[in-house]
């Protein structure tokens, strides 16, 4: 049977003053196959040519269309209607800046992040045209790969009550960025160096644990793993930069 | 009004133009990027199967080099690119694969001894040399003699995508996301920038630059049914349109993808067939084994297509309430290659159809998927007509891919032209100067701003311009698709007139205020009214078949007449092209041939040069 949904959507446009933060009720019918990608774009072609909202990819690619689903986080693209109840509230990401409806500019936070986590592979090897590639393992390309999968939707740092409550705190998604390094060979970064990069309590010592961020992940990265192994090798770290500052030593 | 004053303006950041972005800033260039989304969100990040380089490391790659990577690339145009540039382009893919792995792209490694592969259903052995382990390895993608595609699982766009901007982290590139790059800066000679509208407020802004350059990707959204993401709308592609002056190479010359998912036309991986998938009918039964007993499944993609939209036709197809599609069938490829190799494909099923590819087959059909037309430059990326415009990747008619380009060749593409052209615009920008005239400036703002100023009044009319918008991807889905003829595409020209007419009326139904997503269009759709009207015209003007453009009326290759690529210009107040004809290619390296798959029935070029029995005439003589 097919059934009348009932959208509740975030409004606001900051650039219009007579704009004000609101919820706006929109129905649809359902049709087969629909994903919020299809009944997002009917509501504006057919009713508000002014709502807001991103897609890019529609293929749960590109990491565009994160925004609260009924409170969750998650992709809109790769979400089926059939999946959902009747009525569906939808709310732009939280901890991003919005820029107007459920469209929030993620692209400001992503390049700090990349930014601060130094997120290119550090080396004194300058690139020689002629020479063969450097070798590398299938098994550690495969490794690298599996955490190079994020495609910075920030779900995770929208579900992290950490990372609601103080805008500086890193995140999952920064924490496997540094991970993704870690693991690869190319990379010449001592974990001394990666420690004073998340050492710290906006880093992986700020991190409450409770993992809201791995259950929310759409591309399913591992980020339990990378959380324990990162505060086991930073936990290490602080440690003995302790006892190289009470032998003396400057690390 | 904000201006921003830069060495260099990408427009579009995506793998073609931040590629250049790092080889200007490399060499000491400010360099500013403009994109639609965050860079990382560009297109380039669906790209899945992988990108095309002659390392020839994996046994079944052995003996590969840049001559037979070029072979299967003027073979897989019909010899509709340019030779020279293809050459260029052979030559050059290795280094630019390696270097995205000094860069850091986990590409997939050799793993040396016995391993199985699918081939057309069979299942075949292979053993891979100790001497080779840890190589960057390769596989099979239609079209080519060797295997040759470099892949990182199935993310290989994606980790490009983000190695490179990592790189261009690294650089300290600037780079302005949802910005739109609306108009260019010129004066009829030189370019000197472009008016920007951002994306976060509906503000202009005015970058002044030496060298421009456009890499803003395909214009796949022009179709109904397309892979393409929805920001692939060709608003790059406009901006040299609307110069007057600088041509669009080749617009006609539109691919379509044989596996496209019914009913959302997202992208399932070549890589699908390529490690051993097979196309399946209603009765369960092959085709591809049929129509094309050597390359079968793997045949260069305009042919798989035609042969899919030819089956359908003879009743052989599944009928669904989307339409009649046939099936892809991968499920004897098991579960670990599936859930290791294929994976985005199983999630893509998943979460998009609710199918299990493991046990169930997959809905496909052909979409639109690539956009071999663009704006027209020469070896170097140099826009023709106007002096400090370059253009690089999918946007670009560069020409290596002629009538068609094979799968894994775009991927290299925007690695290598990025790398060649951005160098070619850092020797450019190498002491040039360049006056900012500030009547050229006011009269690009001023023909802006009177538009938005008109859409919001909306005194022009109450033309719904997403109705409009339907109304031409059905057009050109129905009368420019796979196969055509005359009469459907004289059809099309005059209903894209008749749309591109009432483009003046188009009135909004919203406010416009702000990051407006209606006045966006709004402001866009009449110059996407003109690319499908360049892609028509061409498509009618080009009485052949080659490539990917395949008349019923005329079913040769016509090597005698049609060696030509057709360059479309626009005058203001037109309400069509201009077309004019260049020959494709000055040196013929390889002479027009059999490709060995497809229907071939050749109508042969007399002209010596073409034939190989002279050499062309230097440069400086013709
Ligand atoms: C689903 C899919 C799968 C593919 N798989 C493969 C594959 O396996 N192998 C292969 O070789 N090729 C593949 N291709 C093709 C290949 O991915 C593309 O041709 C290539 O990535 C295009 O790169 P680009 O840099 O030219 O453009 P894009 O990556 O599309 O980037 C365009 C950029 O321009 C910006 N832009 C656009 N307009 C404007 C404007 N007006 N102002 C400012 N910025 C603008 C965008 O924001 C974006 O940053 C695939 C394509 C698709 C659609
Ligand atoms: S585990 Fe850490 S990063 Fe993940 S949601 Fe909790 S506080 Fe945030
Ligand atoms: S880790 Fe997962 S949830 Fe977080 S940004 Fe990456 S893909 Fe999104
Ligand atoms: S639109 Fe790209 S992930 Fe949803």
């Amino acid at each position: 049977m097919e059934r009348a949904l009932k959208f509740n959507i975030f409004r606001y446009n900051a650039m219009d003053p007579r704009s004000v933060p609101q919820m706006q009720t929109f129905y649809l019918d359902e049709t087969d196959s629909m994903t919020l990608f299809i009944a997002l774009n009917r509501i504006r072609e057919e009713q508000d040519p002014s709502l807001q909202f991103d897609f890019c990819c529609r293929a749960g690619i590109c990491g565009s269309c994160a925004m609260l689903i009924n409170g969750r986080p998650d992709l809109a693209c790769h979400t089926k209607t059939k999946d959902l109840p009747a009525e569906i509230t939808l709310m732009p990401l939280p901890v991003f800046k919005l820029i107007g409806d459920l469209s929030v500019d993620t692209g400001t936070w992503f390049r700090a992040m990349n930014e601060t986590v130094q997120s290119w592979i550090h080396t004194d090897r300058t690139f020689d045209p002629k020479a063969t590639e450097e070798r590398m393992s299938n098994e550690e390309a495969e490794a690298i790969y599996e955490l190079e999968r994020c495609i910075e939707c920030g779900c995770c740092v929208a579900a992290c009550g950490k990372a609601n409550m103080r805008p500086d705190f890193m995140g999952a998604v920064a924490f496997n960025r540094i991970a993704r390094f870690i693991t690869d060979p190319r990379d010449k970064r001592t974990m001394k160096e990666y420690f004073d990069v998340v050492g710290t309590e906006e880093g992986i010592f700020g991190c409450l644990g409770l993992l809201g961020c791995e259950d929310i992940c759409p591309k399913h990265l591992p980020l339990q793993d990378q959380l324990g192994m990162l505060r086991r090798k930073m936990g290490w770290t602080a440690v003995r930069h302790l006892f190289d500052g009470l032998l003396g030593k400057t690390a | 009004m904000e201006t921003i004053t830069t060495d260099l303006l990408c427009i579009g950041a995506g793998l073609a133009g931040e590629r250049v972005a790092v080889e200007a800033a490399a060499r000491g260039f400010e360099t500013i990027c403009l994109s639609i989304v965050p860079p990382r969100r560009s297109h380039s990040s669906a790209a899945q199967g992988g990108m095309q380089a002659s390392l020839g490391n994996c046994i079944k790659g052995e003996g590969d080099n840049p001559d037979v990577h070029f072979a299967d690339t003027v073979k897989g145009s019909d010899w509709g690119c340019d030779q020279e540039v293809a050459r260029l382009f052979a030559e050059t893919a290795p280094i630019a694969v390696r270097e995205m792995a000094h860069w850091g792209v986990p590409w997939n490694r050799v793993v040396p001894g016995k391993s199985t592969y699918f081939k057309a259903g069979k299942e075949f052995e292979k053993i891979e040399l100790p001497e080779k382990e840890g190589l960057i390895t390769a596989r099979d993608f239609g079209g080519t003699a060797k295997w040759r595609t470099c892949y990182t699982s199935d993310g290989t766009g994606h980790t490009l995508l983000f190695t490179m901007d990592n790189e261009v982290v690294r650089l300290g590139v600037t780079v302005h996301d949802r910005v739109e790059a609306v108009r260019l800066i010129h004066d009829g000679e030189t370019c000197m920038g472009a008016v920007a509208r951002c994306l976060r407020t509906g503000a202009l802004r005015v970058y002044l630059a030496k060298a421009t350059l456009i890499a803003t990707g395909g214009y796949g959204r022009l179709y109904r049914e397309t892979t393409n993401a929805v920001i692939n709308d060709g608003s790059g592609t406009i901006l040299a349109l609307d110069t007057g002056i600088v041509p669009l190479g080749n617009m006609e010359a539109v691919q379509f993808h044989p596996t496209g998912i019914v009913p959302t036309n997202i992208l399932v991986t070549e890589g699908c067939r390529g490690d051993g998938g097979t196309l399946k009918d209603v009765n369960g039964e092959r085709f591809m084994d049929k129509y094309e007993p050597a390359k079968q499944e793997l045949a260069s993609r305009d042919v798989v297509s035609r042969w899919m939209m030819h089956h359908i036709r003879q009743g052989l197809g599944v009928k669904s309430a989307y339409g009649d599609h046939l099936w892809l069938d991968i499920r004897h490829l098991g579960e670990h290659h599936i859930k290791t190799k294929l994976r985005e494909v199983e999630e893509i099923c998943n979460s998009f159809l609710g199918v299990d590819p493991i046990t169930q087959m997959i809905p496909v059909r052909p979409a639109q998927h690539y956009s071999m037309g663009g704006v027209r430059t020469n070896k170097d990326g140099a826009a023709y007509g106007l002096k400090g415009l370059f253009a690089a990747g999918e946007a670009a008619c560069w020409d290596m891919h002629g009538l068609n380009r094979l799968g894994g060749n775009s991927l290299a593409e925007t690695i290598v032209a990025g790398k060649i052209v951005g160098e070619k615009i850092a020797d450019f920008l190498e002491g040039y100067e360049v006056h900012f005239k500030s009547a050229c400036i006011r009269e690009a703002v001023k023909h802006h701003q009177e538009r938005e100023d008109r859409l919001i009044r909306g005194k022009d009319g109450r033309e719904n311009v997403f109705v409009l918008r339907t109304v031409m991807q059905d057009v050109l889905m129905d009368k420019v698709g796979i196969f055509r003829n005359g009469e459907d595409l004289q059809k099309a020209v005059d209903g894209l007139q008749i749309i591109y007419e009432r483009t003046a009326k188009i009135g909004l139904r919203s406010s416009g205020v702000g990051a407006n997503p209606e006045l966006a269009l709004a402001l866009r759709f009449p110059g996407m009214a003109r690319l499908a009207l360049c892609v028509a015209a061409g498509a009618l003007a080009r009485t052949e078949s080659r490539g990917c453009h395949a008349r019923e009326d005329y079913p040769e290759r016509n090597d005698r007449d049609w060696l030509k690529r057709t360059l479309a210009t626009w005058k203001e107040g037109d309400s069509l092209p201009t077309l004019t004809y260049e020959p494709n290619s000055k040196v013929w390296e390889l002479p027009p041939g059999d490709r060995g798959y497809g229907v071939c029935k050749i109508i042969s070029s007399e002209d010596p040069v073409v034939c190989g029995i002279e050499k062309p005439l230097p440069d400086s003589i013709e």
